[in-house]
């Protein structure tokens, strides 16, 4: 951008000239007030007005939905006949009493313990090896990452049918180990082990990446002051890579609560039918509010229940899991914060 | 750096992208509703674009222009969805929505119960010219209990039952499609009784699943889960459902006449290439789908005939909405789209089966065979497969919900085999509890 004149700080005109700086005439005393007024409201609320765009659109896109899905779930809606009787909580009773509901509840819970736990392990794992002097390093990051270009509902088809009872490839592979075919698509446990691996497969590259990027800031003397101490690498991974890397594993931890606890097309793919299994085997909550929302009964004023009771449950293991990844090497915090001095 | 010389023009340039962005959330509307109210203005001059979503193939794409160089100042805008739901889906949303729909919607058979209940969100097209254009059964799908005709129909789904001759002729039962007809002839125990006789002689299941069966025998009962008047019967005292229910569990499981597969599922696909089973009930539209499955098996022919009479599986038609700002127009397209020799026209570009009496009898769909099915005569057999069709079964609005608890508690019998036929239908009356039904 090209540097125009410098003005003064009165905030005078273009061109002004020297005169300009001599004392003020009565009659632009009026105008000097009203110049001294915008610029105090320029300084006071520009900053604001520059930081707003986030806000209003978060305020359209995610304070108004929550809102107004929480005004949805006190009444009868109907996806097509629209806003019906106020019920207050009524949906909320209804729906928490459903059988298909703990059902759901479950699922999700098992489905994102299988997927969330080992993925941040491996990523993990797999960002160590990654931060060794690799050759071909690029190549190798690269690769990690290939799975997630892939769409989940890609993902979702090619595992499904790699899962497919009778005439599966995986099924095939422990068949010809002597092993007794899973039933995936019947048993409750091998069918959320079968959706938490395409979870795995797609996720677990992208978090290695972030935390590669994380344990690239790492300052090196920390490592070399370990070695000095007779360190050997294990030894370095758990007291060094891991404590450092903790603000990132609570980054991690926390987006693949939310993620995973919405989880929705991987389960949705995973038969023809989509509604999660003649049982509802692997019917997840988000699977749930929809059936309830856009399925037979059409109620969105359940359904906005249903979305309101996850938002409070990833609320709720959000927290917990802050508090439990606050703990992580513990031992290693009380000089984390000389460390990160260092870091700088 | 620049520093701001003039703090109201930043002020104002700030409000103003601000103003902005938020109108940029509202304008997504205005082109539309100014569009529209531009073509009405211009329709004073007689110039009318209509527009009309379709899904999967209709068979339509060379009729548009043959209606526009009929009708001079009409254009035809057409979009094409790619699958049913996804046309589902946008049809429900803009219904609720009350606006964002073509001026002629396709719609599936499927979903006729859902927009049932709100029959005045959709033009009513009783007209004249119609009276009569459909199989009666076909008509009184979309006809409203007070008489409003809310769609025009399409394409029908009449089911004869597909078999493989080489594996009939294996296990000594005759492989002609005529005396296969013969043998067939009978109710849904005729059926199975065969089946029996043909694994006694034979390791390859009767038929692919227990739950295509079961939608072929729901699909004979004129009124399976709902009164007339659109209240649910009580799934435990529905003798007529559960009597249907107990014999097919019997046949898929104590017999073992199922091969156990889930429709549409990978295994059930896979299983067209391995001998999976010997027959299937199939809808004219599933020929094509056992073809493609089937690639390189020889042995599929089709019989004429189907358990317990005729049966319909699937179809489609068009819907005017009320928010449609041409409505009359569009009628007029609708009703011409569907007529005779518009469907036999989309019938030999994609193979869609007409609805219509006329079309029935047309030569050009009674002439025609399929080179797969051992040359069967298609045409003539599933034209005598809708004939044969009696029942229009009342789908009110929990017609899906309660069928799914009965499908469900099918799978996890047959194909699942988590439960047995007892406790699987205690568990479907105890969903169909927590319906919460009236």
């Amino acid at each position: 951008m090209a540097m125009t004149a410098k003005t003064g700080p009165q905030g005078s005109a273009p061109g002004s000239r020297p005169e300009a700086r001599r004392p003020v005439p009565p009659r632009d005393e009026a105008r000097q007030a009203r110049r001294n007024f915008w610029g105090k409201v320029d300084v006071k609320l520009s900053p604001y007005l520059y930081i707003s765009p986030f806000f209003i659109l978060f305020a359209i896109v995610g304070l108004f939905p929550l809102a107004y899905t929480a005004f949805a779930s006190m009444h009868d809606w109907n996806l097509i006949g629209g806003q019906g009787d106020f019920v207050g909580l009524g949906n909320f009773v209804d729906v928490v009493q459903q059988p298909r509901f703990m059902t759901a509840l479950r699922n999700t819970f098992s489905i994102f313990l299988l997927s969330s736990v080992p993925q941040v392990i491996f990523a993990i794992v797999i960002a160590f090896v990654l931060d060794a002097n690799l050759r071909a390093r690029t190549f190798w990051r690269m690769g990690v990452l290939l799975p997630y270009v892939v769409a989940p509902v890609a993902v979702a088809l090619i595992f499904s049918r790699a899962f497919a009872d009778q005439s599966g490839m995986i099924n095939s592979l422990l068949g010809s180990l002597g092993i007794d075919p899973v039933r995936w698509h019947a048993d409750p446990l091998a069918s959320h082990l079968a959706i938490a691996t395409m979870v795995n497969f797609r996720w677990t590259g992208y978090n290695a990446l972030i935390f590669l990027a994380a344990m690239q800031a790492i300052p090196g003397d920390l490592y070399e002051a370990a070695v000095l101490d007779g360190a050997n690498r294990a030894r370095q991974f758990f007291s060094v890579t891991v404590p450092m890397l903790r603000p990132t594993i609570i980054f991690v931890v926390i987006t693949s609560t939310i993620g995973g606890l919405q989880i929705f097309d991987e389960p949705r793919m995973f038969d023809q039918l989509g509604q999660g299994g003649s049982d509802r085997q692997w019917m997840t909550v988000t699977m749930y509010l929809y059936e309830l929302g856009w399925g037979s009964q059409k109620s969105f004023g359940k359904a906005a229940a249903v979305a309101w009771i996850l938002f409070l449950v990833i609320v709720i293991i959000g927290m917990i899991n802050f508090a439990i990844t606050q703990r992580i090497a513990s031992a290693g915090s009380a000089t984390h914060a000389t460390k990160k001095k260092v870091a700088r | 750096m620049r520093t701001i010389r003039k703090p109201w023009l930043m002020l104002t340039v700030g409000m103003a992208s601000i103003a902005t962005l938020a109108a940029g959330c509202s304008s997504s509307s205005t082109p539309a509703a100014s569009g529209s109210a531009s073509t009405s203005a211009s329709a004073a001059a007689e110039d009318v674009t209509l527009t009309i979503t379709t899904f999967n193939e209709f068979g339509y794409d060379d009729l548009y222009a043959k209606y526009e160089a009929a009708n001079p100042g009409v254009k035809i805008e057409a979009t094409k969805a790619a699958t049913s739901n996804e046309a589902r889906d946008k049809m429900m949303t803009g219904l609720a929505a009350g606006s964002g729909l073509t001026d002629v919607e396709a719609i599936e058979v499927d979903w006729l119960p859902e927009l049932m209940q709100y029959p005045d969100k959709l033009v009513d097209l009783t007209n004249d010219d119609v009276k009569g254009r459909w199989l009666d059964w076909k008509a009184a799908q979309a006809t409203t209990p007070d008489g409003k005709l809310i769609a025009y129909g399409t394409d029908i789904g009449p089911e004869g039952v597909c078999y493989r001759s080489d594996l009939f002729a294996a296990a000594g039962l005759p492989t002609d499609r005529a005396e296969v007809a013969k043998l067939l002839t009978g109710d849904w125990d005729t059926y199975f009784k065969v089946g029996k006789d043909f694994m006694s002689k034979s390791k390859v299941p009767w038929f692919d699943s227990a739950g295509g069966i079961y939608q072929g025998m729901v699909n004979q009962m004129p009124a399976a889960y709902e009164n007339a008047d659109g209240t649910a019967k009580p799934l435990a005292d529905n003798t007529e459902v559960k009597d249907a229910y107990t014999a097919l569990m019997t046949a898929s499981v104590t017999d073992n006449l199922s091969a156990h597969l889930g429709q549409w599922s990978d295994d059930w696909t896979n299983a067209f290439q391995n001998d999976g089973f010997a027959t299937m009930l199939c809808p004219g539209w599933m020929l094509g789908v056992i073809e493609g499955n089937a690639a390189g098996v020889t042995g599929w022919d089709i019989a004429d005939v189907f358990p317990g009479g005729g049966g319909n599986w699937g179809g489609s038609f068009l819907t005017v909405p009320t928010q449609s700002t041409h409505p009359e127009e569009a009628r007029k397209f609708a009703a011409w789209l569907t007529a005779p020799e518009q469907q036999i026209a989309a019938f030999k570009a994609k193979g869609t089966f007409p609805s219509q009496v006329d079309a029935l009898k047309s030569q050009d769909l009674l002439g025609q065979t399929n080179a797969f099915f051992n040359n069967a005569p298609t045409g003539q057999i599933l034209a005598t497969r809708a004939a044969a069709v009696t029942v229009s079964p009342f789908k009110g609005a929990n017609y899906f919900a309660i069928n799914t608890t009965v499908t469900d508690a099918i799978a996890r019998v047959d194909v699942d085999k988590t439960d047995d036929a007892a406790a699987s239908w205690d568990k479907a009356v105890s969903d169909f509890t927590n319906l919460g039904l009236k």
